[in-house]
């Protein structure tokens, strides 16, 4: 009796198989989505918008390797999510930010937000979100110093962006269409200005089955709607092309971790982001509230999932009325 | 009939078909088979021989008189060289009748096509063939289409959907042996009364769906025997998934069809049926698929029961890469077994012998909570909801999220891009429950 292969073979639990999707090939698709936002932002604010964002993702990496080194975990900077952080938090600035600041920003993202709270899948709130927030709150000058857009086609070095307009002047104080809004001819952060250029990653993040469309969609909505009672169909569609609604919806509150699971509460949390996001608009201080938005939503978020998980203890889907 | 639009989740697997045009062989005997006293949910069988008997092919030579069993029959002709116990996969261990076969296969005298004249006879034949469910799990077919309330049984439903990946053998079936299937169906709708028969075939095997629909016209039934063709997704051949498919139920774990009126089986069953009825000869041989990248020559293979793995790949050119993981049915829900010296057994339908980087899984990373799981799940259950009570030992949690509802498909952990083994937990958490519930 040949024995060769007894006792000798891998014994594990079916399936024995895997499928093809893994966690860096979906970090992957998602900075493949965001390829468009970047091409628009270096048309618009130039080589430092380059510089900028590839600075944000050495620091999150160089973080994100040292903080596992750090704490004795398995190294993750392979998957991706640490380059997907720096990518969204260097689209939340703006393009003249100091070098120094960023890379504080990426501090907070990957090690206080990220890290410390147990690595990738563990945080409560989005990396990226929080600390623009951060940033914006401790250097409020700098963070609110808008590089001029190329294709604004206006000589000055610095302007105001339209959101900041319309919150110290009105709708009357707004100078960009909203047709500059949709290409991105406006001031504004790296990767927000264009409408376009996102629109076309969203849809393909949800072509591509990254994500549902779920939040997108009931985020914009909501945006759109509230939009509509304020300021019409042009307030409609300047609410949803200005500031980062667009960079939001289909790329910061989509962030798995950080938004419900399930699609009602998928729903919910779209619902609550675009409601956030104008009710600070029109009434706070603060002239854009989608950072804020998703923020409180993503604190929200375990409490929603727990209201949907209840609701949708899940029975077989009941047919209706077997015809036979 | 049927939910047009409405389907349970699924997911698309590799399908990993190679063997699709490869006509089925038949293996030369082999020098010794081992068959297992337990082959079927049930009590196990007392063997029958004593070493040194000699025994003819189909000669019975294990039995119970325990209700839910089949008899085992002796796939070949020689002499009973011992009796041994051996671990089997799922970790108990069973008796083993060794035979050493002459290679004359002379047949067991006592053979000859059952003479059936009513639901009786015919029960009794299904008992005396040693048929079980051999579409995986199986049970043996003399209870199946014995259920309580025949009466109310109007349904036939043919499971052909062969939705794990590499495995072929039901789609040579279905091409080599149609007339055998089609036989099997009648028999069964004649004797226990059945006015309607579907047969469930995935969209991936338009050759089988075109054969099964010439032989149905030939032999006059295109009336009450349909074939339905479904999607070729992954678990189409689930028992549940596929009664839902094609009437619309719903049928929750620990039922049984009959209380929906419905009688299933795999299609082989069926073919089974309809071959035995003509010529009487036993479960003794299965038709399987061998494949995987440690195996030289994958193909389609009638092996007699009790062959020993090892036997299996020699007679498909041997190894050609050391193997390292060895699977006993499909890659999705089948069972890894420990040495190649483990003998096939009647529910077996495939083999694969997987090489290293085959049977590579990829290590576990952190759950980024994508709920890709959860759309995978053809019952809409929370697999990542259903880890955590268990790592937190929750046992009402888990009842509330009706992880008994689980059926192990292995969806979820095949579609989680973070490779957890969300499937196996579940079948540890199951485990759980029901200690839990015995306390």
């Amino acid at each position: 009796m040949d024995n060769k292969y007894h006792d000798k073979l891998i014994v594990s639990s079916a399936p024995h198989a895997v499928g093809p999707i893994s966690t860096q090939k979906i970090m992957g698709l998602v900075l493949v989505a965001l390829i468009p936002a970047f091409i628009s932002g270096i048309y618009q604010f130039g080589y430092r918008a380059a510089v900028l964002t590839i600075v944000c993702v050495i620091a999150c990496v160089v973080f994100e390797y040292l903080m596992n080194v750090i704490l004795k975990k398995k190294q993750t900077v392979g998957d991706l999510s640490a380059v997907l952080t720096g990518v969204l938090l260097a689209f939340n600035l703006p393009s003249g930010l100091p070098y120094w600041i960023a890379i504080v920003g990426c501090f907070a993202a990957i090690v206080v937000v990220k890290q410390l709270f147990g690595g990738i899948g563990q945080n409560l709130v989005n990396p990226a979100v929080t600390a623009r927030i951060f940033l914006f709150i401790a250097f409020a000058t700098e963070m609110t110093t808008w590089p001029t857009a190329r294709g604004a086609g206006v000589d000055a070095v610095t302007s105001a962006t339209p959101l900041g307009e319309l919150g110290m002047g009105g709708p009357e104080a707004v100078t960009a269409s909203n047709m500059d809004l949709f290409l991105g001819n406006v001031g504004g952060c790296i990767g927000e200005v264009s409408a376009l250029a996102l629109l076309i990653g969203g849809i393909f993040l949800i072509c591509s089955r990254v994500i549902t469309w779920h939040i997108p969609v009931s985020f914009l909505a909501t945006v759109a709607v509230l939009g509509l009672i304020w300021g019409g169909l042009d307030g409609a569609i300047f609410h949803l092309c200005a500031g980062g609604v667009m960079l939001g919806a289909f790329f910061c509150a989509t962030d798995y971790v950080t938004s419900p699971t399930l699609p009602m509460g998928k729903i919910i949390f779209g619902i609550g982001c675009g409601l956030f996001t104008m009710l600070i608009r029109i009434f706070a201080s603060y002239p854009e509230g989608v950072s804020f938005a998703i923020l409180l939503m993503n604190i929200l978020t375990p409490y929603i999932d727990r209201i949907c998980e209840n609701r949708m203890y899940p029975a077989p889907k009941k047919a209706k009325g077997g015809d036979e | 009939m049927g939910q047009q639009g409405k389907h349970l989740n699924s997911i698309h697997v590799s399908h990993e078909k190679h063997t699709a045009t490869c006509a089925t062989e038949i293996m030369a005997i082999p020098e010794t088979v081992c068959i297992s006293m337990s082959q079927h949910i049930g009590a196990p069988c007392k063997p029958l021989v004593a070493k040194g008997d000699a025994v003819k092919v189909g000669q019975v030579i294990g039995d119970t008189d325990a209700f839910v069993s089949a008899p085992i029959h002796s796939s070949v002709s020689g002499t009973v060289k011992d009796i041994i116990t051996m671990r089997n996969v799922m970790g108990g261990k069973d008796q083993m009748v060794v035979i050493e076969a002459d290679g004359k296969q002379e047949v067991w005298e006592e053979i000859k096509p059952p003479v059936i004249n009513d639901m009786k006879d015919f029960i009794a034949a299904m008992r005396a063939s040693g048929l079980v469910g051999l579409g995986g799990a199986s049970f043996p077919t003399h209870i199946k289409l014995n259920p309580k309330n025949l009466d109310e049984v109007e349904t036939l439903i043919v499971n052909a959907a062969e939705c794990e990946p590499f495995i072929t053998s039901d789609h040579r079936l279905m091409l080599e042996n149609t007339q055998y299937i089609i036989d099997g169906v009648l028999a069964v709708m004649k004797y226990l009364d059945i006015k309607m028969a579907y047969i469930g075939v995935e969209e991936n095997k338009p050759d089988a769906i075109e054969k099964l629909n010439a032989v149905i016209k030939e032999n006059g039934h295109e009336n009450d025997i349909k074939v339905h063709v479904l999607r070729a997704r992954y678990p189409q051949g689930a028992e549940r998934v596929m009664i839902y498919e094609i009437t619309g139920k719903t049928m929750n774990a620990g039922e049984l069809p009959a209380q929906y009126g419905i009688v299933l089986s795999n299609v082989t069953t069926f073919a089974f049926i309809g071959q035995y009825l003509k010529t009487g000869r036993p479960l003794t041989t299965k038709r399987i698929t061998v494949d995987g990248n440690a195996i030289a020559e994958p193909k389609n293979i009638i092996v007699p029961i009790g062959t020993r793995l090892a036997d299996v790949a020699a007679a498909c050119g041997g190894y050609k890469a050391e193997p390292k993981k060895i699977i006993m049915g499909g890659p999705m829900m089948g069972r890894a077994v420990y040495s190649d010296e483990f003998p096939l057994v009647k529910n077996n339908n495939a083999i694969l012998f997987f090489d290293g980087p085959q049977a590579l899984i990829p290590e576990e990373t952190g759950c980024i909570k994508c709920g890709m799981c959860t759309r995978a799940c053809p019952f809409n259950l929370l697999p990542v909801s259903m880890v955590e009570a268990y790592e937190n030992k929750d046992a009402d949690k888990l009842n509330k999220l009706k992880v008994m509802q689980c059926m192990e498909c292995g969806s979820c952990s095949y579609v989680c891009p973070a490779k957890r083994p969300l499937s196996f937990t579940h079948k540890m958490a199951k485990a759980f429950v029901k200690e839990a519930a015995s306390k």
